[in-house]
């Protein structure tokens, strides 16, 4: 499903380039989940972002299934995040104006392929029934991540990019929603890549991997 | 499709939750509009009448025969010159009184008329047809402009009128035999219109008639076109003025409203939206928001015009004779103009947030610096090229010829001023940092400091706003002081009159010289002639006391007024002097005669050029001048009873005037023609007032992760909201400050350059200090009501809002 291959990535900064990805190689399989740990600074967000297109490499490939990411240009880029490939942020980017419903379907409604029933089912799942007619800001934190939760799984993508997206809950909060989260992923077969600091999160995924000197180890 | 619908409810969503931010965009979009059509409208109107009152005979479109000075002479001359094959056509031209307003008579010959001089447009000349129906003999049914029917509808003692839209205003067009009955002049004619296509005729003139008839040709790019022509450029000048501090709104609006959703843009963009498919789609937002804003506008601008068109109607008339209609009427084409300024300034307006979007990476984080470096090297441009505008500005004013180079310097004038506004409040406010003492005015200078490139934009506004109402209002109450001044002088007789006919003249003198009460009769001489190419009118005056005085001049030589009056001299008027470039001890031709420039005098708001002689002088040179009014000195406290008895005796009408009422008439001309800059200026004041509003408004919100830490730190809510307050009212004060300097520049350059270019005359400059004060405290008022409204959410605002700002990361 996603193969790195000999991934560069370099930030420039006033003492010069600073090369934070230097040739990394990664395969994972269809339906599998993965976890991506590394201390602070080691690259993990930078990955993620060339893998969602966000961002370009300096070299290397990326391939979600047949497509290369580092050939495609912005629309492109665009176009495979809106059909494939699902965020998930610690910060929940919501969109303020819109309210909770409208937040749910709306890359669904981006992607053409809005179901009422499965999103229906993804409220009822994630516990937000009875939230839906309010805006973001008047919910509580874990409440919007998991709005920001299901509106990835909404569209159905093959690929869910996750960063520490229990970085801002507590614990509590943090295990509800990180358990929702494998349920669907479990349901709907996608491919889930996760960055955490959590050790404890990354034992529930099938495979962990670390990211150290810009390689994994 | 269905996902440019749905990026776009998202992107419109925004304005649900902030209808106040809406309403601005939306607002300022419309003001900027509405002025700037409003003042089209007023020009594109009032043009359009002088090409009507151009068309129809009274204006110069058609070459004529007429005597020198525009004395009438017998009709039989029509008779004799026809006879000599000569096409010509007789005009009868009059004036007469109807209550409160002066008609023009126009008397023709449909007959002989040239196919020149017929009315042309849309609807068809007069001369056609049916249209004539009782127009050459009885009822006498006489044409007018349709408002001018409307107006005289029940008026005694006039023909039956019919609406002909071509004609001027205040004219009356009818067979030249009715206006001989109607002007009393039985027999009389005024010009004789000529074929401009015509060959000559085998008879030469001088052989037909024994008149000394002149020839004159058509004059299109006369001096009403070119006075009137600067009163527009003064009119499009404030229009533009008005259009740039509303385009100063909506490209706040338009940057904070970009601001304010760029979290949101990011995340559509990582939902998949596509840099291009985004900035498409804020382009069809901003269209569909500039087309509404356009209509409302332009409906607006309808609006301020119909209200300005009676002031502006009156200010042509009163300064250049020019008639236009005080009601608007206004064509399909300027509709859509106006809509398309709207949509291309906010266009133009939002060009470069657009331009931010489409390059705007999907991330955050790297932009932050490499904006803040661009931000300041912008500022280093802003002040560069604010510099190179003031120097441009400098040099267009001292060297440059020509009202246009006038009027560029001064758009570079406040142009560069406005730029150089957020570096010098920068200064101010750093140098205030510097000086303050205690943690809690310290964060006051330099959180005011980090506050200004937000509120730029809106100060610059003020100033602009400011600075032109000093400008104009130096200006005007300038011209006001003098000419009040030279009218004291000027207006010296007590009583004025103006007999109709020489046997009524003859027995008003005999009886005036009679009289106790009157010390001195004052008659003059009128004459009109040429110099240079320029129309001039000469004025015989009777040497007295009363002038010699009481008269005011610009420049004048050792015993001016007893050259004068042995009339080896004479008195020229400001305009005339400065267009033929004349200086005191000069020595000019007028009409083969030789004379010194004994004295300049100022002659406002006559737009003909005039010279002043002695009456016995101009009567032996001018034989043909026609008798002018004749002023009356009268004894202390024996006014009211001169005028009394003379209206008694004699059949003078209106004609009879006391110096307070002709007082009274010339203020009203004066304050009728300021009256629409003054109404512009409040409105762009108004304008300004708003651009602030809004800005406060916007970064209200955006501010309070800079309050909330204060707030934390145990400042009250209420505090911070008369910190608040304190700073926006500081900053308004600081702008008004330097709007006087601004304005004084705009004021000069509107005295020494634009004025002596467009009119001929140079005003004196004089200092109001109280205008400024009142302006100052005017623009803090308004600082502080356009804060009121965030600065009183602010100290109501639910403590949860602010813990927000901790918790959020955003
Ligand atoms: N836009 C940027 N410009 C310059 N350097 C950057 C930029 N973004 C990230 N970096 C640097 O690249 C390195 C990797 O950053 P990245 O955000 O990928 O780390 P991370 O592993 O996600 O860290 P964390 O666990 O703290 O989130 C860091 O040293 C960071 O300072
Ligand atoms: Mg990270």
């Amino acid at each position: 499903m996603l193969t790195i291959r000999t991934l560069a990535k370099a930030y420039p900064t006033p003492q010069g380039p600073l090369a934070v990805l230097r040739g990394l190689d990664l395969d994972v399989g269809a339906g599998q989940s993965l976890s991506l740990m590394g201390e602070s600074g080691s690259g993990k967000s930078t990955l993620l972002h060339l893998v969602a297109g966000l961002d370009s490499a300096d070299g290397g490939s990326i391939h979600v299934g047949e497509t290369d990411i580092t050939r495609l240009d912005d629309a492109g880029r665009a176009a495979l995040r809106r059909q494939r490939i699902g965020l998930v942020f610690q910060q929940f980017n919501l969109i303020p104006s819109l309210t909770v419903a409208a937040n749910l379907a709306f890359q669904a409604r981006i992607a053409g392929r809005h179901d009422p029933a499965w999103q229906n089912t993804l409220a009822d799942r994630l516990g937000l029934t009875d939230l839906q007619d309010r805006y973001p800001e008047q919910l509580s934190g874990g409440q919007q991540q998991r709005v920001a939760i299901g509106r990835t799984f909404a569209m159905r993508p093959d690929l869910i990019l996750a960063d520490e997206p229990t970085g801002n809950l507590d614990e509590e909060s943090g295990d509800a929603v990180m358990h929702l989260a494998l349920n669907l992923v479990a349901q709907t077969g996608c491919t889930f890549l996760m960055v955490t600091h959590s050790a404890r999160l990354a034992g529930m995924l099938d495979r962990q991997v670390t990211l150290v000197q810009g390689r994994l180890a | 499709m269905s996902r440019i619908w749905h990026a776009l409810t998202a992107l419109l969503s925004h304005w649900r939750r902030k209808p106040l931010q809406l309403t601005a965009l939306l607002g300022g979009l419309m003001i900027a509009t509405a002025l700037w059509s409003g003042v089209q409208a007023l020009n594109a109107q009032a043009r359009e009448s002088y090409d009507r009152a151009a068309r129809t005979l009274g204006g110069d479109a058609v070459p004529s025969l007429a005597l020198p000075g525009g004395i009438e002479f017998d009709e039989s001359v029509f008779v004799a010159l026809r006879r000599a094959g000569w096409p010509v056509s007789p005009v009868l031209e009059g004036t007469i009184r109807l209550g409160e307003t002066r008609m023009r008579i126009l008397g023709i010959e449909p007959l002989t008329l040239p196919a020149a001089a017929r009315m042309t447009g849309e609807t068809s000349g007069p001369v056609d047809g049916a249209l004539f129906e009782g127009f050459m003999a009885p009822p006498w049914r006489a044409f007018a402009h349709p408002d001018t029917v409307a107006a005289l509808a029940g008026e005694e003692g006039l023909p039956p009128l019919t609406a002909q839209r071509d004609l001027a205003p205040t004219l009356l067009m009818m067979d030249i035999g009715a206006a001989q009955a109607m002007l009393d002049s039985p027999g009389r004619i005024s010009r004789l219109l000529l074929d401009p296509g015509m060959s000559a005729p085998a008879t030469p003139l001088a052989q037909a008639t024994d008149l000394p008839l002149e020839w004159r040709e058509t004059d299109t790019q006369g001096d009403l076109d070119r006075l009137t022509k600067s009163f527009h450029l003064n009119l499009t000048a404030f229009g533009l003025l008005a259009f740039l501090v509303g385009l100063f709104i909506v490209y706040s609006a338009i940057a904070l409203a970009f601001e304010q959703r760029l979290p949101m843009l990011r995340t559509l963009r990582a939902l998949g939206i596509s840099a291009r498919m985004l900035t498409g789609v804020l382009l069809v937002e901003l269209l569909t928001l500039s087309l509404l804003a356009g209509i409302a506008g332009v409906v607006g601008g309808y609006v301020i015009a119909a209200a300005l068109m009676p002031d502006v109607a009156a200010s042509l008339d009163g300064l250049y004779g020019a008639d236009v209609p005080g009601t608007l009427s206004l064509e399909l084409s300027w509709w859509l103009a106006g809509i398309a300024i709207s949509v291309l300034g906010a266009m133009g307006a939002a060009g470069y947030s657009l331009l931010k979007t489409y390059r705007m990476p999907p991330l955050a984080s790297a932009r932050r610096q490499a904006w803040r470096a661009a931000q300041r090297g912008w500022l280093r441009v802003q002040g560069a090229l604010a510099v190179l505008l003031l120097i441009a500005a400098a040099v267009l004013m001292l060297f440059a010829e020509g009202l246009v180079a006038g009027f560029a310097g001064l758009a570079a004038l406040l142009l560069g001023a406005a730029l150089l506004l957020p570096p010098a409040l920068a200064l101010i406010l750093r140098a205030g940092q510097g000086a303050a003492r205690g943690p809690i005015a310290q964060w006051f200078w330099a959180d005011a400091q980090q506050q200004l490139s937000g509120l730029s934009l809106a100060l610059m506004a003020l100033l602009l706003a400011l600075g032109a109402n000093i400008g104009v209002g130096t200006m005007v109450n300038g011209f006001r002081d003098t000419f009040t001044n030279w009218l004291d002088q000027r207006l010296v007789a007590e009583v004025y009159y103006n007999a109709r006919s020489d046997e009524d003249a003859a027995t008003i003198r005999a009886w005036a010289l009679a009289q106790d009460d009157i010390t001195a009769l004052l008659p003059t001489l009128n004459a009109t002639t040429r110099m240079d190419g320029l129309p001039v009118t000469v004025v015989g005056y009777t040497d007295h006391p009363t002038y010699r005085t009481s008269w005011p001049m610009v420049a004048i030589a050792p015993d001016a007024f007893d050259r004068v009056a042995t009339g080896e001299a004479v008195f020229a008027s400001e305009q005339l002097a400065t267009r033929l470039s004349l200086s005191v001890g000069q020595t000019i031709e007028i009409d083969g005669w030789t004379a010194t420039v004994a004295g300049i005098y100022p002659d406002y708001g006559n737009p003909k050029g005039q010279i002043s002689a002695e009456i016995t002088t101009i009567a032996k040179v001018f034989p043909t001048a026609r008798r002018g009014g004749t002023g009356l000195r009268v004894a202390e406290g024996r006014t009211q009873a001169v005028i009394s008895a003379m209206r008694e005796r004699f059949d003078l009408g209106d004609n009879l005037i006391d110096q307070a009422a002709l007082k009274g008439y010339s203020k009203g001309v004066f304050e009728d023609t300021f009256a629409v800059t003054a109404a512009l200026n409040v409105l762009t004041m108004g304008v300004a007032g708003f651009a602030l509003f809004m800005s406060l408004l916007t970064l209200s919100e955006m501010r309070l992760p800079q309050l909330a830490p204060l707030w934390a730190a145990g400042v009250t809510r209420r505090g911070l909201a008369g910190l608040e307050l304190l700073k926006t009212l500081a900053m308004a004060l600081f702008t008004a400050l330097l709007a006087i300097p601004l304005g004084l520049a705009v004021a000069w350059c509107l005295v020494a350059v634009v004025n002596v270019q467009a009119f001929g005359w140079r005003l004196p400059f004089h200092l109001f200090p109280g205008q400024w004060a009142a302006l100052v405290a005017l623009a803090v008022l308004t600082a502080g009501l356009a804060a009121l409204w965030p600065i009183n959410s602010l100290r109501r605002m639910p403590p949860v809002r602010l813990v927000r700002v901790f918790t959020d990361e955003r």
